[in-house]
Parts: structure tokens; sequence; C-alpha cells
């Protein structure tokens, strides 16, 4: 971010148009990222965007950044060897619930693991898309698709607890439909030094029409979710009126002036604390019994990968007598011919 | 009053220690090694280890061996058959009668050759009183008993104790080859600097086993190799994963790329990957990877980023990667995959040789996937070849796989150590920031290679990626024309990295009787086989390839110019049949060997003797 040089949403468009289906949400995701590119001050050289395979790996073809569209899961392998080897980019992955939770799950666990500055924004449309409908491991069990005629058996992954799981720092929610919120939650994950994760529930109109509707619909979604700041009570409602309190080990929803409860007794969101184990019952909510936990939930200071490997090499540089290839050659066990036959 | 032992000269000698695998053999052997290439002799050492890391003691399978072949003459291979054998237990001592030569010298450690370990190695007589080692000098040394008495007061518990019998050994071993005993010793607090307590014991029963083969009077001569007849300069000794290791390290330096290592642990590459994280100091990135793909994949990604990107594996390791490989095709960027062959398929033979690849590096990918194949053929120069296939993977952006084999990657040889101002330059196809007709399929007109814009490059933004590109834009194409055009293209890359390459090269006569054909790291054993039938007058040469894909132009006209041509491979014929498809118009002999072991000398002389007409010796 030292190279602070002031970008325009234009420097991040491409030519032509991205080539999602009309009414995808990957139109919507794409314009908040270039609307959320110049507000990080990272200079428009330094940005590369890095996929897998699906729909939503298409990403770094319809941005004007450094692009390496790469192989079916493996998003997340090619997105670690570009920032080991220069931590000075910026580095994004595009990836969707197929590419990492099934094909590149292990992948995925490692980066989150390791704990690399790469932000993540996985498009979780809980369908397969470019394969043209078949489940994936968020779908819902219980399912039918292409290739679960009577429902799909297994539970579905939860990325956020997947995530927590695989020691994550920062995992937020976002929803296709919400601009304004994606904006700000891809600022925050910009700027939030580690891997850090984005769930974008995301529309497929083709295959998984309406999947978020409960979440996305005008009447519903100020019922139905609840979006998370650092700091601030956890309220929800059109009028702010319900809100989350901790009852025995459960969250519970409750309504203000309801039951004598008051503002005062709704819990604050703390992003930060590593240990604050609400990170883990927010993004397990579920409709009907609670909202859909949006924004940022967890946001835990933490090194990276790269500062310390590349803190290795400095204090081996420091203490090491090898300075080169022909010192390296010259270390150890060497011995000298001189120029005559034996003895 | 001690007795004057005579000194025998010899040219060379072969060296085999055996015991079970924990026993310090391979630490032995080492450094027996070590100390020969500190004195000057030329040498090539094998080691043969179980795949368990401590196998059942005392049996025949559990048995590692160590086997060195020093010389003054010139030496290529670790020898048939040894002249000393050391056999740690009566196991170590079965499995390896048959490859000690009449009349060698055995020593055993008599504490071991007990009733107990003569029924673990399924023994029905007693070996030492049955009457089969008459023919042979044996020495029956109480190793473990001294050893045990020698440390008694050194506070190591018994466990620890019996490590340090391996010293003992070299003890007599250092008397029995007139050796300085401070190399030794060196090499031990070397070795040991971290546990100082481990070194005056080792050090201790060390010059116990010397005083005791001065004093015991049952070895009967004493061996002198002299210095060998080397030119003069700086040397050590080298196995073929450092020398790989190495050989990257000084690409990267030479190009000014930083060498990217994506790799995950596999028998028997790991050791690369040991040795470069050991690097830091020279700023390598070393990077243990979750699994074999996210090793290839960072390696690209790495490479994308303006590394030099390189992953290290074997055989089944090269299975997981060949998508990744195909992704290092068509995005053109530098990649360099090492395939430290071992037995297979499958897990197959972790810990054996094997050159049962080939076919895979070549062809193992979906699609039209062409990529440059090398092999190196000795320890010293895996260092050339990898440092090759660094300069042709940048030169010509491409990825490029080395296959060297468990053979190379653990036996060694003395290594000329090279000065890096004497290494070939390595041009990379860079491009200036802004340059106003950069396009990412823009290629260099003489080598066919795209050039390199790296991300951080201003004014030179763009998208690669799996999906076909146009040709010369690089936008996504599915246009069927242009798919040809890049297929072709791709194809002619690789096919003109002739141009960059040295001709094939012919050991003997350029014509003659017999050719025989070996590639990669059968070339010690071949040689030997081939300079020794050519020293008895016969009419035979040897063309060693490094160089399989491309194949140097000149190797028609090699063909041309002999009576019968031989393909030696330890697999069932893979190089043969990569030559009847490219150059159809030879006929081509076989031999092959499929036992996990390197080939023997004498079965190679039977097999070329044969050809030629000539009676069996």
């Amino acid at each position: 971010m030292e190279n602070y040089e002031k970008t325009t949403v234009k420097d991040f468009k491409m030519d032509q148009a991205a080539r999602w289906c009309p009414g995808c949400g990957g139109h919507a995701v794409l314009a908040a990222v270039q609307k959320a590119l110049p507000e990080t001050g990272i200079k428009k050289e330094n940005i590369v965007f890095v996929s897998g395979i699906g729909c939503s790996s298409r990403f770094p073809y319809y941005i004007n950044t450094y692009g390496f569209h790469g192989l079916h899961g493996r998003g997340a392998a090619i997105a670690t060897g570009i920032k080991l080897a220069n931590p000075g980019l910026s580095v994004w992955l595009a990836t969707g619930d197929g590419d990492s939770m099934a094909i590149g799950g292990n992948h995925f666990i490692h980066l989150l693991r390791r704990n690399l500055d790469i932000n993540i924004l996985l498009f979780n449309n809980k369908i397969y898309g470019l394969t043209k409908g078949q489940f994936s491991p968020t779908t819902p069990k219980g399912s039918i698709t292409k290739t679960s005629p009577n429902g799909t058996i297994a539970s579905p992954f939860l990325p956020g607890e997947l995530a927590m799981g695989a020691q994550g720092n920062f995992f937020a929610r976002v929803v296709d439909n919400d601009l304004e919120m994606m904006q700000k939650v891809f600022i925050a994950a910009a700027s939030h030094k580690g891997t850090s994760l984005v769930e974008i529930l995301q529309n497929c109109v083709i295959f998984n029409d309406a999947v978020h509707a409960e979440i996305t619909s005008k009447e519903l979604r100020d019922d139905n979710t609840i979006f998370l700041e650092h700091g601030k009570p956890m309220l929800f409602g059109r009028n702010k009126e319900k809100g989350l309190i901790r009852e025995d080990s459960r969250m519970k929803v409750v309504q203000i002036g309801q039951n004598g409860i008051t503002r005062k007794d709704i819990l604050i969101h703390n992003a930060i604390d590593r240990e604050d184990t609400r990170h883990y019952m927010l993004v397990r909510m579920m409709l009907p019994e609670y909202p859909i936990a949006m924004g940022v939930i967890r946001s835990c200071e933490a090194s990276t990968y790269e500062d310390t490997y590349y803190g290795q090499i400095q204090v081996s540089r420091d203490k090491s007598t090898i300075k080169n290839v022909d010192d390296l050659f010259m270390s150890g066990n060497i011995f000298k011919l001189e120029n005559h036959n034996g003895d | 009053m001690k007795k004057r032992v005579k000194v025998i000269e010899r040219d060379d000698v072969v060296v085999k220690f055996a015991g079970d695998s924990g026993d310090g053999i391979q630490l032995t052997g080492a450094q027996f090694s070590d100390t020969s290439a500190f004195i000057g002799n030329d040498l090539a050492t094998f080691p043969d280890y179980p795949a368990e890391i401590r196998a059942p003691q005392g049996t025949v399978e559990g048995v590692s061996g160590f086997q060195v072949h020093i010389g003054h003459k010139e030496i290529q291979s670790p020898g048939d058959q040894a002249d000393v054998l050391v056999a740690m237990n009566p196991a170590a001592l079965k499995a390896n009668m048959k490859w000690v030569k009449p009349g060698a010298t055995i020593i055993v450690d008599i504490s071991n050759f007990d009733s107990r370990h003569y029924k673990r190695a399924e023994y029905v007589e007693d070996p030492l009183g049955d009457g089969s080692l008459d023919d042979y000098n044996v020495v029956r040394a109480p190793i473990t008993e001294m050893t045990r008495d020698v440390v008694k007061h050194k506070g190591l518990d018994l466990k620890t104790a019996d490590k340090t019998r391996n010293q003992f050994v070299a003890g007599i071993l250092f008397w029995l080859f007139n050796r300085d005993l401070k190399i030794g010793e060196n090499f031990l607090r070397d070795r040991f600097r971290n546990k100082p307590k481990l070194i005056d014991a080792n050090i201790d029963v060390l010059r116990a086993g010397y005083n005791y083969a001065e004093t015991v009077e049952a070895i009967e001569a004493t061996y002198r190799v002299k210095p060998a007849e080397k030119g003069a300069g700086y040397y050590r000794n080298m196995n073929g994963n450092t020398a790989i290791a190495w050989g990257l390290l000084a690409a990267a330096e030479k190009s000014r790329c930083k060498l990217y290592l994506g790799s995950y642990p596999i028998t028997p590459a790991s050791e690369i990957l040991q040795e470069l994280v050991k690097t830091k100091n020279i700023g390598t990135i070393a990077f243990q990877a979750e699994d074999e793909i996210a090793g290839v994949c960072s390696a690209i990604g790495a490479s994308f980023a303006g590394c030099l990107g390189v992953t290290t594996t074997s055989g089944p390791g090269l299975s997981l990667k060949s998508e990744g490989i195909g992704l290092g095709v068509i995005t053109e960027l530098p990649l360099v995959v090492v395939d430290v062959q071992r037995g297979g398929p499958s897990t197959g033979l972790p810990t054996k040789t094997e050159q049962s690849d080939l076919l895979q590096a070549l062809y193992g990918r979906h699609g039209e996937s062409p990529c440059i194949v090398l092999a190196s053929s000795t320890p010293a120069n895996c260092f050339d070849f990898a440092y090759e296939a660094a300069r042709l993977a940048i030169e010509h952006m491409t990825p490029v796989i080395l296959l060297s084999d468990g053979y190379l990657a653990n036996g060694s040889e003395l290594w000329h150590i090279p000065k890096m101002s004497d290494l070939p330059e390595i041009k990379v196809p860079r491009v200036l920031d802004n340059d106003p007709s950069y396009k990412p399929y823009n290629r260099d007109p003489e080598t066919l290679a795209r050039y390199w814009a790296v991300p951080g490059q201003e004014g030179l933004r763009h998208q690669i990626g799996g999906l076909e590109k146009a040709d010369v834009t690089g936008e996504i194409s599915y246009d069927p024309f242009n798919h040809e055009i890049m297929t072709l293209i791709r194809r002619e890359k690789i096919d003109k990295v002739v141009y960059y390459i040295p001709k094939q090269q012919v050991i003997g006569n350029p014509e003659g009787d017999l050719l025989v054909i070996g590639w990669g790291g059968t070339f010690g054993t071949l040689y030997t086989a081939v300079k020794e039938m050519q020293e008895e007058g016969h009419s035979i040469s040897l063309a060693q390839f490094n160089y399989i894909d491309p194949l140097p132009y000149n190797v028609p006209d090699i063909f041309g110019r002999f009576k019968n041509i031989v393909v030696c491979e330890l697999n069932l014929g893979q190089f043969a049949s990569c030559l009847r498809s490219k150059l159809p118009q030879f006929h081509y002999l076989q031999f092959n060997k499929i036992q996990g072991l390197p080939f023997l000398i004498s079965e190679l002389k039977n097999k070329f003797r044969e050809i030629l007409g000539l009676p069996q010796n």
C-alpha cells in the first residue's frame, strides 16, 4: 500500500464484457471488486487475480490486472507460489464451492492454516454451474440435482466453519445483490494481513435460481440476515428491533422491549478476539431459527507465512558466511588435487 | 612387537559394508567415501537399503548395504563384486556372499555369530565353521563386545553404545587402507557437532578398531590406493540429489531469477528439498507443500511471478503432477520437474532404482503436451543437467523434465568444483516495463519462446491460464484453426531446442560392429563394460543419451555407422520403443533388467559378447 497511486474503476475494466450468464451474480461481484480496488490504494500492476476452474474462476479474464486461470481446485496452490515469490503483490483468489470445497479442499485448508496474505473470494452458489447442475459440497442435504435424483445424502460444508477448523483468521460473508456490502467487505479483506476468506452467497440463474431468495428479497432480507460490525451490537430487523443474546451455550434471537430485553442486553460483536467462540456460532446460524450472519465475522491478527519465511531468510543471510553459490561450493569437506600423477 | 604387514598397491578396490538397517552402515560408508575423496581417490558409491526405516533385525530382508569403489584409475561404477566385505551379522553375510570376489577379505562381527542370529538369517549350519569360507580371508572381530568395553564408562545407554560399533569397523578399515585416522576423527567431529558426548565415544571406538586391526595379526595384507590422476583443482564427494539441488541454485544465481522449489517429500527425491531448505542464506524459497499437486502448481505460480519454478519428485508424484505440467506447457512458463525414478508401478520399490518413468515423462499427459526431457547420467553430472534443465526452461519458456534415479540420487563420486563464472550464460526472455508491443503470446522468432512479463511490471498487465489462447494476443480462443496453430507451435518450439543442445557423443570408434545405447543413470556400468571390451580389442562403442526430447540432430548419422545396435535399460524397453517410433529405419536389439538394481558389468559383457558372436567368458 506504500505504492500509493490513485486508480479508478475504469483502470480495472476490460474492453470485452464478462461472459457469465445474464443475471449471474458474478457480474455484481466483479463490479464490486472493481469499485473496491481503487479504495485499497494498491498499485494496479501489483494486483494479481488467480483462480481455479468453474464459472467463478473465469474472473481473472474479466478484470484488468495480472491474471492466472489455473487448474480445478489448484488456484490456492498457484496463488501461494505467487505470493511467496513476491510478497509485495496483492494476490486474490477467485474460487467456487466446487473448486475449493471439493477438488481443491486440501489446498484450501492449507492456505488458511499457513495464513499467507491472500484474499479469497469464494463464490458459493451451492451447485456446479459450469458442468451444468450437479450437486456441490455446499448443496443443502436432500437436494434434487442432476447427480442426486433422490436427494443429496451428505451434510453440506459450511465454508466459515471449515475455515475456522483450518485455523483461519479472517472470515466474512456477503450476498451478491448487495453491492455496497460487498465493496465494504472486500476492502476489509484486502486490508487484513493474512488469508482472508469472503464467502459470497451467489445466485445461479440457470441451475440454482433463487437459492438465496430468503435473504435477497427486499421483504425478507432485513429479518433474515444480520450484518455484523466489530464493536457494534448484534441487531437486525427493519428497525433494528431484534437482536442476539447468549442463553446458556446458545445464541438466542430476542425482540427489544419484550420480556424486559433492552438494547443493553444485546451482544456486542468482537471480530478480533481469536478466542471468541461466538464466531463459530455466528457462522453456523441458519434459517428459520436464526438470521444468516453477514459482514466480517472474524478478523484476527496473526503472523503471515511469507513474513516469517522472509524473516528466516534474513536471519540466515546475516548469520551465514556463505553469500553466494561459489561460497556454497567451497564450503564443508573439499580437497585440492595438484596437477601431478598420484602419490 | 608389531608385525610388519605387507602393503599391496592396488589400482582400485571395492568395499561393501552390510548390516541391519540402523547399524550405521550408511554412515560408515559415507565416512569411508569422504575419506577416500579427501586423499584424492576417484570413487563411485552405491547405497542399497530396505524401504523400512528399521526392518526386522537380523533378517536377510533387513540388510542395509553400502558399496564403495575407490581407485587410482578412473572409476565409473561401484563395481560388481567386493574385495572387502564387512558383515555385521550372519544375515549380512548371507545376503552378500554372491557379491564377493574369490579370496576377498571378509570382516565379520563375531559377537553376532551365534545360534540366535543364524536362525534369523535362516542358516542351517554355522557358515564360519562349515568350510564354505575357506577360500576367503575371514577376520573374526568381536566388534560389538569390544565396542561395549570401550564405551562402558562413557555413560551411554546400551542402544547408543551399540550405535558406535560402526566406528570400530571404520577403524579396522582405516588400518586396512593405511589411512590417517585424523581424517576419520574430523568427519565425526563434523557429523556429531551438536552432540559432543557422541564425538568422544565414536573417536575412542574408531581408535580401538584401528588398534585392534594392527594388533590382532588376522589381516594378511593392507591396501594402498594412490590418488587418482585427475586434473588439478578443488574436488568434493558429491551425490546425485545434492548435485541437482546445487545445479538449480547455480542456474538461479546465473539467471538472476530467485529459485522457488515447491515439493512434497518422497523417496528417493526428498534430499533435494532437504538440501534446498538449508540454502535460505542465499535466498532460496523452498516450500514443502501439502501434496505433489500443490508442489508443481505453486512452482508454476512462482514462475508466473518471475522465479525459476522447480518441483521435485519420484514416479508416483510425477503421475500426480501431470495435469500441472500440462498447465506449464500451455501457459509457456519456465518449470523444472525433477523425477528421481524408483521401481514402480504404484508404490513399487521405493528405495530401489529403475528407469521406468521415461514414457510417462515423454507422453504421460493429456492433450498434445510436449516438453523437454533430459536425463542425468552420473551423480556428479546431475549438477550439469539440473543447470541445463533450468537454462532450457528459462530460455525456451517451457517445462523441462529431468530424469534422475535412485542409483544416481544416493550414489556419489568425485566432483570437480566449478566456478560460477565458468558456467554458461542463461538468457532470460524478459520484457521491459511499458513495452507497447508486448502481447502475451508474441514470440522470439528464433526459439519461438514467448516473452516473460511478470506481475509488478508496469504496463504489461495480462491474463494467462489453462484455456487455449489466440496466437499472439493471448485472448481466449476456441477457434479450431488457432488451436491447431498453437498445438503445432508448442511442438515446434520443443523441436527447435535441438539447435541449442550439444551433439550426441560416441565413446569409442564412430563406427563398428556394436553400438551400445543407454540413457541416464546406467552410464557408469555401461561405460565400464564397453571400455573393458574395447581394451580386449572388440569393435564396440557407447552412446549414452542425456537429451531424450528432442534427440540431438546427429543421432541418425551415428546409428547408421554400426552393424548392430543394442539398447540397454532398466525397464522393459521404453527408450527402445521411443527410438523405434522416431528412427524406424534402424534395428534395435534390447537388453533389459527390472530387478530394482543397476546393471552388472559381467551381465552386460555377456550380452555384448553374445551379440558379437563371441564365446562367453
